[in-house]
């Protein structure tokens, strides 16, 4: 228990030097650096850090999910918008959680770094003097003993030292102190805090991220204008992105008998643009690591294809399109596939659903198996006007409610497909379901501050364990001829900071130096079993 | 592989077992307490309490008390943890089985995971209530959370035996998740000590003649569960620690990054934030005691939200859901 140390403040540092600019000033500001750098402060940004951070796992966040938040927007139209004017769908890089944590750290700072100055003069500097009424410390008793005050204060010195005190003696009395790491664990770990909180800075201003979906036989290379959807921090440069181009040779996705998945890998080549590429395979929990990149498999998912043959006779062959798993238990997956340049004046769209081991029920499909043993799609076709060009973005994979609402968008024919059947509408056209592709969904990433946060939190902890279960115990001790003339009455005391009970441990070191004083006063000595 | 069935059914039977074990070592605590005879407040003025147990940590009878009803409540006392060790086997024999059947860490899914946290608490009360008796007058706080938190699990977290999902196959399962369940696990049994401490502490307060005089009156004096708090927090703040920093190791290798304020890994952070201004409060002056343990009280609540609703409700990256 650390009852027995006295309460500790946060020790205030230096005021602001100016000299001339006035003392009120000087003295407030004084004032508010020592509130903010008071331990009581801390906790209290401490907490409001904790709270701060609530909101951003109960509200949809951009930095999650975009979709989420777009969903949010439409459900709530009055109180998104509120929402947003307070960085509430992007409470972690929001000003106010900033604030807070920036906040704690400068109280940190100015707690830490005193402190660390004091502990690098403590670690050369002697223990301290003894206080002037031992007794009054909580663990302290007295020892009898017939030897001489210096012979007895000896035999104390000696036995301290074996036990690794750093011992001082001035004149009757004496100051002993161990566990100096103790401090240091605790200067280590909060600075590592610091340390921490650089390292994620450092990512975040200077690394990027970049998300694809290549199909089996594709590929890319790292540039911003490939990726589907990217976040770059504010310093990196499109031009230091390193040139590595990704080619998806072959996607596998292995299932135990309970169609549960049990791996997911794909055979990549990877290299400089224009280079063959070396040769590597990537999964779940295994993405390829090279000279700062990594680059990951995120997901997997079925790109049916089809051939429109139109009632003139032209034909589009092989269209595919990424659906995306709307059930990773089954990957039944939704799509659309849109066909603006086809048939003149009339757009061709498919929406549909691919299932891939299809099981139809009522004329309802449903995928009963992950693997694609028996791929079936369900497809609806549209004709008329896709909005494309109307300036609003739209999701590649689905068409545009509104224009189906609003009849420019007319359905034109539905019909559940297996490979190589075909569906044909009331002009003519002819769609077939010719088959379908595997893609990967791939994730470039590039984090430099890393390895510097996971530095800083090995450091972390290390220095917590030092702090949490290390001791720093001060011993006293003084000597002083006994009462009746005969020999020494010692005083002894401990003084401990940090866990565990110190009364027991104080009494177990006033056992033992009893019995050392003891063996030194039996009239024949034997060799003393601690004489190191 | 397929799963071994018969393993899996004897899983779920010493799941029942363990329940009924633990329902019974919960009565012998309930006994215990009843039995216990209350402290005399003429007693108390002296300084020590009515039941030896709560006073020293030997039990040593203070002569003067009718020893009859002392040993009484120690013999309920001592079936109560021997029964509380069976159970735990049998509890432990739960997870033995699952993790025999399937080849694989039984901790896979959040029955798996809550069922481990739970034998973790009461393995951590065990071994500290052997080493103090005092600390056996508190049985029946852990073991009433423990039996209604097991019989929860059984009916809304149950789930068949199956393989692990891909993105669970890794060695940083038996790395992140063991760390993250033996520090939940220990500080539950903190928070209760916490929760206890509020109590007792209050009761204290009050002038002796308006002291409350039942189960209040026989908890431990507020400064051991103080330090039975603050002693597992501290215990059950670097394994903590460490949990987050290993699921930050392994979301790096399955998720493409290592810290993406998924809504588990800002539960856990807040959870970390909250037992770091819990430690420091317990050494800051104005914030000894009551507030300190108030904060803990809050680190607890948050475990459990963290365990609970941001795994059966927010969607998130974990695969621990519900199904
Ligand atoms: C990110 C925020 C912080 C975290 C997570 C943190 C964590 C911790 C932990 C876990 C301890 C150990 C408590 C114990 O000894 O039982 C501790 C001790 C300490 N912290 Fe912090 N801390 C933080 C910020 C601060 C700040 C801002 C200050 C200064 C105002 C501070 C000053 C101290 C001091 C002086 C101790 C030593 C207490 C003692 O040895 O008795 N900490 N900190």
């Amino acid at each position: 228990m650390t009852t027995t140390a006295p309460p500790r403040e946060a020790p205030a540092p230096p005021p602001p030097a100016r000299p001339s600019a006035g003392r009120r000033v000087a003295g407030r500001l004084l004032g508010w650096w020592r509130r903010l750098t008071a331990m009581r402060t801390a906790i209290v940004l401490l907490f409001l850090l904790a709270l701060a951070a609530v909101p951003g796992s109960l509200l949809p966040q951009r930095s999650l999910s975009q979709t989420n938040v777009r969903q949010y927007f439409a459900d709530h139209p009055d109180l998104a918008p509120v929402l947003d004017r307070l960085y509430l769908f992007d409470v972690f890089s929001s000003p106010w959680f900033a604030a807070v944590y920036l906040l704690l750290f400068i109280s940190l700072i100015g707690c830490v770094v005193p402190r660390a100055v004091e502990h690098a003069r403590a670690l050369r500097a002697a223990p301290p003097p003894a206080p002037r009424n031992l007794l009054r410390l909580p663990d302290s008793g007295e020892v009898a003993t017939p030897l001489a005050p210096v012979a007895a204060l000896d035999v104390v010195e000696e036995e301290l030292r074996v036990r690794r005190y750093r011992v001082v003696r001035r004149g009757d009395d004496l100051s002993a102190e161990k566990g100096y790491l103790k401090e240091t664990g605790n200067l280590l770990f909060h600075l590592s805090l610091i340390a921490l909180l650089l390292g994620l800075a450092g990512g975040k201003l200077w690394g990027y991220e970049g998300s694809i979906l290549v199909t089996e036989g594709d590929g890319f290379c790292n540039s911003f204008q490939q990726y589907d959807t990217y976040s770059a921090g504010p310093l990196i440069d499109t031009g230091d992105l390193s040139p590595t181009c990704v080619t998806l040779e072959n996607f596998e996705a292995e299932y135990e008998p309970d169609l549960t998945a049990s791996s997911f890998t794909a055979d990549i080549r990877y290299g400089g643009p224009n280079e063959e590429g070396r040769p590597t395979t990537i999964g779940v929990n295994d993405p390829l690591r090279s000279a700062g990149d990594r680059l990951y498999v995120t997901g997997h998912g079925f790109s049916p294809e089809f051939s429109v043959t139109l009632p003139d006779g032209q034909v589009f062959e092989k269209i595919s399109v990424p659906f995306l798993p709307s059930d990773p238990q089954t990957m039944a997956s939704e799509g659309a596939l849109k066909l603006p340049d086809v048939g003149g004046d009339t757009q061709l769209a498919l929406e549909g659903f691919f299932a891939p081991t299809g099981l139809v029920q009522g004329g309802v499909l449903t995928s009963i198996d992950p693997r694609p043993l028996d791929p079936r799609v369900a497809v609806v076709a549209y004709q008329g006007y896709l909005g494309l060009d109307s300036g609003i973005p739209q999701s590649v994979y689905s068409l545009d409610a509104s224009q189906i609402e609003r009849g420019r968008l007319v359905e034109a024919g539905a019909a559940n497909l297996s490979v190589g059947e075909s569906m044909t509408l009331e002009d003519g056209t002819v769609i077939t379901f010719s088959g379908f592709q595997e893609f990967a969904a791939m994730q470039y990433s590039h984090d430099p501050g890393q390895v510097w946060v996971l530095v800083s939190a090995i450091a972390l902890l290390t220095g917590l364990l030092g702090l949490l279960l290390l001791r720093r115990e001060r011993v006293f001790a003084r000597a002083a001829p006994a009462p009746d003339g005969g020999g020494t009455v010692l005083t002894l005391a401990s003084l401990t900071r940090g866990s565990g009970e110190s009364a027991p441990r104080f009494a177990a070191l006033t056992d033992d130096l009893r019995a050392a004083l003891a063996a030194r006063t039996s009239p024949l000595p034997e060799v003393s079993p601690r004489d190191s | 592989m397929t799963p071994d069935q018969s393993l899996l059914d004897l899983s779920d039977t010493f799941f029942s077992i363990a329940v009924a074990l633990y329902s019974v070592a919960l009565v012998a605590f309930c006994a215990q307490l009843a039995f216990g005879r209350r402290p005399e407040r003429a007693r108390e003025l002296v300084g020590a309490g009515g039941v030896p147990a709560v006073v020293g940590d030997d039990g040593v009878a203070d002569g003067t008390a009718d020893r009859g009803a002392q040993r009484r409540a120690q013999r309920w006392g001592s079936l109560a943890i021997a029964v509380t060790v069976l159970a735990a086997l049998a509890h432990a024999g739960v997870l033995v089985c699952r993790a025999l059947a399937l080849d694989r860490l039984p901790w896979g899914n959040m029955y798996e995971f809550a069922t481990a946290v739970v034998l973790v608490s009461v393995v951590a009360y065990v071994v500290l209530a052997l080493r103090s008796q005092a600390l056996r007058h508190i049985g029946v706080f852990v073991l009433a959370p423990v039996v209604l938190g097991m019989v929860g699990i059984g009916l809304f977290l149950y789930v068949e035996g199956a393989p692990l999902v891909a993105a669970l196959r890794s060695a940083w399962l038996g790395i992140h998740v063991t760390a993250a369940i033996l520090g939940f696990g220990i500080f539950l049994v903190s928070g209760i000590a916490s929760v206890l401490y509020l109590v007792r502490s209050k009761d204290e307060a009050k002038p002796a003649e308006e002291r409350g005089s039942g189960f209040v009156a026989r908890l431990p004096e507020s400064s051991v569960l103080d330090r039975l708090a603050h002693r597992t927090a501290v215990f059950g703040f670097p394994i903590w620690t460490f949990a987050v920093i290993a699921g930050a190791i392994w979301a790096e290798s399955a998720w493409g990054r290592f810290w993406g304020w998924d809504p588990k890994e800002t539960w856990s952070f807040i959870a970390w934030v909250v037992y770091a201004g819990y430690l420091h409060a317990r050494t800051t002056a104005g914030w000894r005691g009551r507030p300190a343990a108030w904060v803990n009280v809050v680190g607890l609540m948050v475990m459990i939200f963290n365990l609970t609703f941001v795994n059966l409700v927010s969607s998130g990256l974990h695969s621990y859901g519900g199904k």
